[in-house]
C-alpha cells in the first residue's frame, strides 16, 4: 500500500465528525447523543467532531421511524454529504418503527430510502454504544467497506 | 547560497509552509487539548487536527449550486498562498530571507488577504449563514483593526521606518507596551475566537462562512487558519520580544513565548462567552481606541 493511501486510511479511522439529523424521532435518542460530548464519554478523544452542516460530516446519524414529512428532508440531508460517507441508525426506531410501526404516518423503515452501515438498538441505546457504533463506522469507512463506498467502486 | 533560494527555502520549508502548517496544526491542538482540559474532558492526541486536514483532502468535493466554481476552489488557495508569502518575510529565528524596505506594510495587506477570502467565500456560497458571517466578518474587521494597524504604525515610526529589520533592532521602550497592549487585544477577534468568535459563530450560524465549503478547499482554509496563527503570533513575536543576541535562546524564548500566547487565547476563549457584533465593535472602538491613542501618543512623543 502507497504511504499516502495508508495516511487517508488512518485518517479517515481517527477523524469520524458526525451529522445528527432526525426522521421523526421522539428526541430520546437525540438527548442520548448529546453526552457523547460531555466529560463523562467525551468523545473528542476518538476524534468526533459534531458538525453544524452535513457538508463538513463524514457519518450520518439518523434517529426516528422516518416519517412521511422528514423523508425528504432526510434523502436532501444524505444527498448533501460529500463521498465517502457512513449511515449509523440510532435506535430501534429506524430499525422496526418500534411503538409506530404500522402507523399511517410513517414511511420507514430508513433502509427503503438511504443505505445503512451500522444499526445501534435501544430504546434509546445509551451512550456507550453510540460511540460504539460511531467507532465502527469510522472503521468501515477507513476499510472502503461502507454501502456509499461499496456502490462507488461497483460503479 | 543566493538570494532566489534563500527566499524559497523561507517560502516552502521554514517559517513557510512547511514549518509553519506543523506549528499551526500544533498550536491549534494546544488550543483544543487546554479548551478540553479546562472543561474536565480529556481532549484530543495530539496529531487530531492533522488527520482531520488528511481526511479532507481525501473527501470528494461538492460545489453548491449557483456558485462560481473558479472563485469557490480558488479563495481557500489564495488565502494558504497570502499567508504563506506573510510567512516568508517574518524574521523569526532561523529565517534565512533578508528584510527589504516596506516588508512591514507587505505583510500587513498579506495578513488581510486570508480575511477578504473568507468574506468572499461567505457571499460566493450563496448560503445566507455564510453571507451573515461575511457582514459580521467585514464589521469586526473595521473594529480590531484599529489597536491592531495603530499598534504596528507606532512602532514603525517609533523605530523610523517601515521594515521589520529596522522595527527588530529599535528599542522597545514605553512604546512598545502600550502597543502590546493594543495589539494583544485585537489577536482575540482575528483569530476569531471567543468572546470574538462572532463570524464563525457556531450554534448560531452554523458554521459562518464556510458552511457550503466541504472536501479539499475546507482543509486548506483549516491550513490557512493554522498558518494564520503562527503568522500573527511570529509577529507579535518580532515586534515585541527583543532578541537576546543567542540564537538558541532566541529561538527558546521564540517558542515558549508562542505556546504561552496560545495557551493565553484558549483560556481567554475558554472563560468567555460570545458578544454580538455591536459590543465587540463599540469595545474595539473605546478600547482599542484608547489602546491605540496611548501607543500613537507615546510614539511621537519619544
Amino acid at each position: 500500500m502507497n504511504p499516502f493511501a495508508w495516511l487517508l486510511t488512518l485518517s479517515r479511522r481517527k477523524s469520524p465528525w458526525i451529522y445528527c439529523t432526525s426522521a421523526g424521532s421522539c428526541n430520546g435518542c437525540d438527548i442520548e447523543v448529546g453526552p457523547c460530548m460531555n466529560p463523562r464519554y467525551d468523545a473528542e478523544q476518538l476524534g468526533v467532531l459534531r458538525q453544524g452542516s452535513p457538508k463538513h460530516a463524514d457519518i450520518l446519524l439518523i434517529t426516528g421511524p422516518v416519517t412521511r414529512r422528514s423523508r425528504e428532508a432526510l434523502l436532501a440531508v444524505y444527498a448533501q454529504m460529500p463521498s465517502p460517507k457512513a449511515v449509523v441508525a440510532l435506535g430501534s426506531c429506524p430499525a422496526s418503527g418500534n411503538v409506530y410501526a404500522r402507523s399511517p404516518t410513517v414511511d420507514g423503515p430508513v433502509s427503503k430510502f438511504v443505505p445503512v452501515d451500522v444499526w445501534v438498538p435501544g430504546c434509546p441505546p445509551r451512550p456507550q454504544q453510540i460511540l460504539a457504533g460511531i467507532t465502527q463506522a469510522a472503521q468501515l469507512l477507513a476499510r472502503g467497506l461502507t454501502a456509499d463506498q461499496q456502490r462507488e467502486a461497483a460503479s | 547560497m543566493n538570494d532566489l533560494v534563500r527566499f524559497a527555502f523561507a517560502l516552502i520549508i521554514w517559517p513557510g509552509m512547511l514549518g509553519a502548517a506543523g506549528l499551526g496544526l500544533l498550536y491549534l491542538w494546544i488550543a483544543r487539548k487546554l479548551t478540553a482540559r479546562l472543561q474536565g474532558r480529556k481532549g484530543p492526541p495530539f496529531y487530531q487536527p492533522f488527520f482531520d486536514v488528511v481526511k479532507l483532502l481525501g473527501k470528494r468535493t461538492v460545489v453548491p449550486g449557483g456558485a462560481n466554481r473558479g472563485f469557490f476552489y480558488a479563495l481557500p488557495v489564495v488565502a494558504v498562498a497570502a499567508t504563506a508569502l506573510g510567512l516568508m518575510i517574518i524574521p523569526v529565528p532561523g529565517n534565512p530571507a533578508s528584510s527589504f524596505a516596506g516588508d512591514v506594510v507587505l505583510l500587513l495587506f498579506l495578513l488581510e488577504v486570508p480575511v477578504f477570502c473568507d468574506v468572499l467565500a461567505g457571499y460566493v456560497t450563496q448560503s445566507i449563514y455564510g453571507q451573515v458571517s461575511a457582514m459580521r466578518e467585514g464589521v469586526l474587521m473595521l473594529g480590531y483593526n484599529v489597536p491592531f494597524l495603530a499598534a504596528v504604525v507606532a512602532m514603525a515610526q517609533h523605530a523610523g521606518g517601515f521594515s521589520l529589520a529596522e522595527l527588530c533592532s529599535a528599542p522597545r521602550g514605553v512604546v512598545g507596551v502600550f502597543a502590546a497592549i493594543a495589539f494583544l487585544l485585537a489577536i482575540p477577534a482575528r483569530l476569531k475566537s471567543n468572546p470574538f468568535s462572532i463570524p464563525n459563530a457556531e450554534q448560531e450560524i452554523v458554521a459562518g462562512a464556510h458552511i457550503e465549503y466541504n472536501g479539499a478547499p475546507l482543509a486548506l482554509f483549516e491550513l490557512s487558519h493554522a498558518l494564520e496563527v503562527v503568522l500573527l503570533i511570529d509577529l507579535f513575536m518580532v515586534l515585541f520580544v527583543p532578541s537576546v543576541g543567542d540564537p538558541a535562546a532566541d529561538a527558546l524564548i521564540y517558542v515558549a513565548g508562542s505556546v504561552a500566547l496560545v495557551c493565553a487565547v484558549t483560556a481567554i476563549a475558554a472563560m468567555t462567552a460570545r458578544m454580538t457584533v455591536v459590543r465587540a465593535f463599540r469595545f474595539y472602538w473605546v478600547w482599542g481606541g484608547m489602546a491605540a491613542a496611548a501607543s500613537i501618543a507615546a510614539a511621537v512623543v519619544n
